[in-house]
């Protein structure tokens, strides 16, 4: 061993050192480096050339400069002028600037490559050591592209060294996984496996690391490499602890090379050959029997080289999944290191077994753990052990054990670090939920979920609460008592305001014969708490008096009291004060049978992914939630929803906030013009009667927003597929009925002696939302109700299949303009009534393209200069026709501004005529248009010219107007 | 922690690391929408169109994806690949990083950042706590050394416990090298402390774990430097 002297001669870079660290304060610091820096500066440019040993002086001074975390901008010529010098010391030092200072300067890197090659081509190993530490140092493309062809060679020539092999095998590794197109192995791979042979145990350490990269990519071509890694750890497993003299770490034999080969083989599945797989199972066999034994050495880095080795070997059981015997084994070993004395080792265990849970075979093993990981949870003194315990009861959780663990989890709650409690209550709800069989145990879990860790307990847990509560009608009882309960105390957290507000007023009846809950009573409690609540909740409460209302009629004058004073009626919030307006106007005016239906119980919810799990799913990444789902898989009956949706293709369901963002971004693309309008539907139905509709619409979908908009659409019930009959042909007075809604948004689009379609819409730029009620003027059900929008040939969504005797639904569209279009998009009806013959009827929706105007105010002379601009013949379209209306001034200017576009004064000379302007907007393109409409009173007729900056819409809107006058 | 992606669209070839298959979606999505949809080949339009719906979550994510390149769309599949060991940092108990290695190619910011960040963490725990810790997608092993904490970050499915002898195998060597190592001859001799670490670890495997090679090879090096310095 040499001895070291200090700083290797550099005696100045010793000295800077020294100053640095003897600088008291930072600004010193930083006022002697800026001294040096000038010092290298002025040298480097100085006129006087620089030794070797100067300028790798500077370079390491410049160097320590940027490893204390200043930024240097100089030195990398110098750096790369010392990689070509013949002195080792001087090239290495050139060699480690670059490495950590790399600079992708193209300039530099041609030169950085020119002294690689060089050195790479010594045959002189240290140098080509050197080289090749530098590029997987660095391993940008650039270098990947100069030398991905050459390093295989190096890598397996006969005379290559042993170190060189090495640097080379993860030179290569590095360089493949900056670019895998580069480094093409074909003709070298079997040379490559077979290094697995290779006398020299460092050689195989290293390029196992490549072959299992390699294989995890192309586990075809690497096949043969399973059979020959287990024999080597065969080998190494046997072996007494001194063969392998210097590969052996504290009597452990090659504890490095034996984890590597065991996570190769776990890119495989069990070998199929039965000689090698029996060799297999006898090394894991005596890696867990090794365990057993009395350690080697007192040293903690003896065990833990033996049990890195053991927990590499449990992982690829646990691969295998397919060997109860071993599973069962590692399960036990685990449970042992649960009580170990090393923290290490208990984190490690409680971890593995959180993937032993998920196996069948070994999932009954870990659950006599239970005992020690409760233990675990509520002893331990680090948080990051206590959070993999609380992982491990949520792995092992069935429905054997689920009271208890939960149980355990709810009071973990109370003391548990801030860091994991959202996690920590997700896991609760979802547990209680999957594992429930009685109903009022998962309620009583979810509310004490609030009142324990009331902060942490998100939207999606409560909104699944009132989901639940909602579709069981054996628990509406429960729940109303207990949130009655838990209202009471003193203090309560909001949430728990809202899950009583939402059941109360939905089910509050049902506890209301008890005097110490009579409707009063709960009506008071509940608004002893409004005061305190944020915007969103005191809106909910609203809903919930308004129910109230219809409940029990004896609340009526209360309540009406409540919403009249000046706190609500007048309150600045918009949505509050909206509500209070609306429900006080609809409790006087509304008779009992109008409010009766109007604040009907909410319907069941569809069945549906739980949207805690989906929740759980994203917060703990793709990793996590394999296990979930296998416990899914396997443990499928019995849960609560009952829902069988929960496959693993439900990993990506839209977030419900996200909802919109996913069904706009599938609408169709540069879809031809023809089926330009996009039209999207989502769908609620609320059991409205029609007049209510249109002024309740607004209010109470907001009540129920947070559960209405959850992924709906795709998961209706598949009996509601429209029947396979073709779409009648629209109606002949189709288009006439299209032209009544040219000028104006809302109305009723259609109406025979049973049914009646009326629209609402709005439309903002290229963006539009269109309501559509159908109202059963019968007095019995529609079944197999379907409408079916298609633009022609386009998506299609299915509605409530029935429609009650003289009820209402509501469907809701969503439009969007990818391009201008002439051909309104088609609905199609079709339902049958009760012993009626089916009913199939299309319309079309009333969506021109004059919807998407966005006015535009001009002055006279912008006009003008337009009207010119758009001079060319196909621009213009011009029609002249008889008046089919009044040509009243004030019905005209009406019917101009209903159409969209501004309607410009003083513009024409003639005053007697009308000018607008206005851009339609088109998610392509935007359309300029501006329109003149030349009355003669006289004759009775109009002269219409358009022009815009497309012909097809100037000729589509000339068509569309001429039927409006 | 890093996934790696190449694509070629129209000739052009790019490459993306991402934190996340998730911020690799969103980052895929401008890159789409840039380069027109129109051409998108199927599997990545379904994989794009099943999480854009996550494009709220996605945004929420501290991505540090380097976009290098123009316009990315993969033909025929896209490669994802994993680093090891991500990077290893030496600092002191005063909070001083005395080495650093990256193996994953990061900004200076992001290592800045990372490093202000992991030092605060690791210096607050307490002594008998155990040596891991999760610390955002990665795992932390670390060790604390007299003066001098070694810390690695590696990735969710390796082996922690190979990891802090991965560590300890370093320390030896250094020790071995230096004659009971100390915080002072590392700070002196950076450059030598470097040195071993590229003959022990490489790209972020072992490249050699028998403690008389590397420092064999140390030797050599040596030898060749006093023959320079004699020449």
């Amino acid at each position: 061993m040499p001895a070291v002297s200090k700083g290797d001669g550099m005696r100045g870079l010793a000295v800077f050192i020294s100053d640095i660290r003897n600088c008291k304060s930072k600004e010193a610091e930083i006022k002697r480096i800026n001294k040096e820096l000038a010092n290298i500066r002025s040298k480097f440019k100085g006129d006087k050339a620089l030794d070797g040993y100067s300028k790798k002086k500077y370079v390491c001074k410049l160097l320590f400069i940027f490893l204390l975390g200043h930024d240097i901008d100089f030195g990398h010529m110098e750096a790369v002028n010392l990689l070509s010098s013949n002195k080792y010391t001087e090239k290495q030092i050139g060699y480690l600037f670059i490495s950590v200072l790399v600079n992708s300067n193209s300039e530099l890197i041609r030169l950085i490559n020119n002294a690689i090659k060089n050195d790479l081509s010594s045959r002189n190993p240290t140098f080509m050591c050197l080289a090749l530490h530098c590029i997987a140092n660095v391993g940008s493309r650039e270098m990947a592209e100069a030398f991905a062809s050459e390093i295989p060679r190096i890598l397996v020539a006969g005379d290559t060294m042993d170190s060189v092999k090495q640097s080379a095998a993860l030179c290569l590794l590095r360089l493949y996984k900056t670019s895998p197109d580069l480094v093409l192995m074909g003709e070298w791979t079997s040379r490559v496996v077979h290094l697995l042979n290779d006398q020299h145990m460092g050689v195989v350490t290293a390029a196992i690391s490549l072959i299992t990269c390699l294989s995890q990519k192309n586990p075809d071509e690497f096949k043969t490499c399973v059979s020959l890694a287990v024999s080597r750890l065969s080998r190494i497993v046997s072996s007494a602890s001194t063969d392998l003299q210097d590969y052996t770490y504290y009597f452990v034999p090659a504890p490095w090379l034996s984890c590597k080969l065991l996570r190769l083989l776990q890119c495989y599945p069990p070998p199929e050959d039965g000689a090698v797989k029996g060799r297999l199972v006898e090394c894991l066999e005596t890696i867990l029997n090794k365990a057993q034994e009395p350690p080697k050495s007192k040293k903690v880095q003896h065990s833990n080289a033996k049990n890195a080795i053991l927990f590499e070997a449990i992982s690829l059981i646990i691969h295998y999944d397919s060997e109860p015997n071993l599973l069962v084994r590692a399960c036990n070993q685990l449970g042992q290191f649960l009580q170990h004395r090393e923290t290490n080792l208990r984190y490690l265990a409680l971890e593995s077994m959180c993937t032993l849970a998920s196996s069948e075979f070994s999932h009954e093993a870990v659950k006599t753990h239970i005992e020690t990981v409760i233990n675990a949870l509520k002893t331990e003194r680090d948080v990051s052990v206590r959070q993999r315990a609380a992982d491990l009861l949520y792995a092992m959780c069935d429905r054997s054990n689920a009271k208890q663990i939960v149980a355990e989890m709810l009071s973990y709650l109370e003391t548990a670090d801030y860091s994991i409690r959202e996690e920590m209550v997700l896991k609760v709800a979802i547990l209680a939920e999957k594992y429930a069989v009685d109903y009022s145990w998962y309620v009583d879990t979810i509310l004490n979920l609030i009142r324990i860790a009331g902060d942490y307990v998100s939207e999606e847990v409560w909104y699944r609460v009132i989901q639940i509560v909602i579709n069981r009608d054996d628990v509406q009882g429960y729940a109303a008592k207990t949130v009655f309960e838990a209202l009471q105390a003193p203090a309560c957290h909001e949430n728990m305001v809202k899950v009583g507000g939402y059941i109360l007023g939905e089910f509050g009846n049902l506890i209301a014969g008890d005097p110490r809950s009579s409707p009063l009573v709960q009506f008071n409690l509940l608004h002893s708490k409004f005061h305190l609540c944020s915007v969103p909740t005191r809106a909910l409460l609203l809903s919930a008096y308004i129910k109230f209302i219809n409940l029990f009629p004896e609340t009526k004058a209360t309540i009406q009291e409540v919403l009249r004073c000046d706190s609500q009626i007048r309150n600045s919030d918009v949505e509050l004060q909206q509500r209070a307006v609306e429900y006080l106007k609809l409790s006087s005016i509304a008779s009992t049978d109008v409010l009766a239906t109007v604040l009907e119980e909410m319907p069941p919810f569809p069945e549906r992914e739980s949207s805690i799990l989906a929740k759980l799913k994203k917060k703990k990444g793709p990793g996590a939630v394999s296990v979930t789902e296998l416990d899914d898989g396997k443990r499928e009956a019995g849960e609560l929803n009952g829902g069988g949706d929960r496959g693993p293709d439900t990993a990506s369901t839209p977030s419900p906030s996200a909802d919109l963002l996913g069904i706009r971004s599938a609408a169709p693309v540069g879809a031809a013009q023809t089926n330009a309008v996009a039209v999207i539907s989502h769908f609620h139905s609320y059991p409205f009667i029609p007049y209510l509709s249109c002024c309740l619409s607004a209010s109470i979908p907001a009540l129920f927003c947070g559960l209405s908009l959850h992924p709906c659409p795709v998961l209706w019930p598949p009996s509601s597929a429209p029947p396979s009959e073709d779409p009648a042909p629209p109606l002949s007075e189709a288009d006439e009925l299209l032209n009544k809604f040219v000028c104006k948004n809302n109305g009723v689009l259609f109406e025979n002696q049973l049914l009646q379609i009326g629209i609402k819409s709005e439309y903002r730029q290229n963006l539009g939302r269109m309501y559509l009620f159908y109202g059963n003027k019968t007095s019995v059900q529609f079944a197999s109700f379907t409408t079916t929008v298609s633009c022609p040939g386009e998506l299609h969504k299915p509605v409530e299949p029935l429609v009650e005797g003289g009820a209402q639904i509501q469907q809701v569209l969503n439009i969007e303009c990818i391009t201008d279009f002439s051909d309104a998009p088609l609905l199609n009806i079709k339902f049958s009534r009760y012993g009626g013959a089916l009913q199939n009827l299309t319309l079309k929706l009333p969506v021109t393209i004059n919807k998407f105007f966005q006015p535009t105010e001009m002055s006279s002379s912008d006009f003008f200069q337009r009207w010119k601009q758009l001079s060319q013949p196909q621009q213009e379209a011009q029609k002249i026709f008889k008046a089919n209306h009044s040509m009243d001034t004030e019905v005209l200017k009406a019917k101009l501004l209903g159409l969209g576009t501004a309607l410009l004064d003083n513009i024409d000379p003639n005053p007697e005529n009308y000018v607008c302007a206005g851009v339609i907007q088109t998610k392509s393109q935007q359309i300029g248009c501006l329109l003149r409409l030349e009355p003669n009173a006289q004759a009775q007729m109009y002269r219409l010219t358009l022009r815009c900056s497309k012909d097809t819409v100037s000729k589509r809107l000339c068509e569309l107007l001429a039927q409006q006058f | 922690m890093f996934e790696v992606m190449k694509f070629e669209w129209a000739g052009r070839s790019g490459l993306i690391a991402f934190r996340s298959s998730q911020s690799f979606v969103c980052c895929l999505i401008s890159a789409l929408t840039k380069a027109g949809t129109t051409k998108t080949c199927q599997p990545i339009k379904i994989i794009m169109f099943a999480l854009v719906a996550n494009q709220k979550v996605v945004r929420d994510w501290p991505c540090f994806g380097v976009v290098l390149g123009g316009s990315f769309l993969p033909r025929g599949g896209y490669t994802v690949l994993l680093f090891k060991m991500q990077f290893m940092l030496l600092f002191s108990r005063q909070g001083k990083l005395r080495l650093q290695k990256w193996y994953v190619p990061l900004s200076d910011k992001e290592k800045k950042k990372i490093t202000r960040e992991l030092v605060q963490t690791v210096l607050a725990r307490k002594p008998k706590m155990c040596s891991f810790l999760e610390w955002r997608d990665l795992k932390i092993v670390y060790k604390r050394y007299a003066s001098l904490y070694f810390c690695c970050a590696i990735e969710d499915q390796d082996n922690e416990l190979i990891t802090l002898e991965i560590i300890h195998r370093y320390v030896e060597l250094l020790d071995k090298y230096f004659g009971s190592v100390c915080e002072l001859d590392i700070i002196f001799n950076f450059e030598k402390a470097y040195f071993i670490l590229d003959e022990f670890l490489l790209g972020g495997e072992a490249q050699e774990t028998s403690k008389k090679n590397v420092l064999k090879a140390i030797e050599q090096a040596d030898l060749l430097q006093e023959k320079s310095h004699s020449a």
